[in-house]
């Protein structure tokens, strides 16, 4: 899990540098926003504003969503925790077989041996 | 671990690391105390891998297996559920089969985003370096595939457990 989850803290700090992006993150702590909302709300470009969301939601921050021709953003928060939970459940299905195959496999290591000590 | 035969101590158990190394693989890695043709053998012999594929601790029992383990052979697993009636398959292709280091496979039982998954096995004095990959097409379909709870077919039957048991406790 570290390994996992150390990528994702750098791309978090980064995100979290810049004032505007915090700005925008407390923004969607209150409401769900479009990028455009959020563009005159931080008296931006579109184009400035669609990089801060961008950064942010490669982050995991924020997660956007197209409904026609807006693009909706929202607090992508729990994302990483989600995705953290799935992975522990998924490498404890892998564990719980491979302590299995590990039984399978000290039978076929005794049974080797027993053959090999009646071809003496 | 009453039912070790050697002279030995129980082993303790080798830990089990997944890791998403990109944003559409996860790669589990293990290392198992024995040689990988070894391995490979529990791996490839329908009758051995049906005793570990499908854990006790999980309540799930394999109804069918058919495995044609060879590059280009198809396989099919059933589960069944003591608490329901329906069953559960699973079923894709070998792409590629190199005994007793490789073994290749789709997934195929969701729809067109389903993982390919790569098992290789790396002996080494005596043990063998287990990696498992489940290279999906797309990051949006490992995204789905965490979104809805299920992994190219391997966690989807526990979710789905949980799922039916959280339903049975509720009344749902």
């Amino acid at each position: 899990m570290v390994q996992y989850i150390q990528p994702h803290l750098d791309a978090s700090f980064a995100a979290l540098s810049d004032p505007t992006r915090r700005g925008v993150l407390e923004q969607l702590g209150r409401a769900d926003a479009s990028i455009t909302d959020l563009a005159d709300r931080f008296h931006m470009t579109l184009t400035g504003m669609k990089k801060h969301v961008g950064v942010l939601e490669q982050a995991g921050f924020v997660i956007t969503e197209k409904i026609g021709r807006v693009r909706t953003c929202k607090l992508g928060l729990r994302r990483l925790e989600e995705e953290a939970a799935w992975i522990e459940r998924y490498r404890r299905v892998w564990e719980a077989r491979f302590d299995a195959l590990d039984e399978i496999v000290e039978e076929l290591k005794s049974r080797e041996k027993i053959d090999e000590r009646s071809r003496g | 671990m009453n039912e070790a035969e050697g002279s030995e101590a129980a082993p303790v158990k080798n830990s089990t690391k997944v890791e998403r190394t990109s944003e559409r693989e996860l790669v589990v890695t293990r290392i198992v105390n024995g040689p990988a043709r070894i391995v490979f053998q529990a791996w490839a012999t329908p009758e051995l891998f049906k005793r570990w594929w499908v854990p006790k601790s999980s309540g799930m029992s394999l109804l069918s297996c058919e495995m044609d383990v060879r590059t280009e052979g198809k396989y099919r697993l059933e589960f069944g559920h003591p608490s329901s009636e329906r069953t559960m398959a699973f079923f894709g292709r070998y792409l590629e089969v190199i005994p007793p280091t490789r073994i290749v496979w789709t997934n195929e039982e969701g729809d067109d985003d389903g993982a390919v998954t790569t098992v290789t096995f790396e002996e080494k004095d005596g043990q063998t370096l287990l990696v498992l990959r489940d290279l999906y097409p797309s990051k949006a379909a490992l995204d789905e595939a965490i979104a809805s709870g299920s992994t190219s077919g391997f966690v989807e039957q526990f979710e789905q457990l949980d799922d039916l048991l959280l339903a049975l406790d509720t009344g749902v």
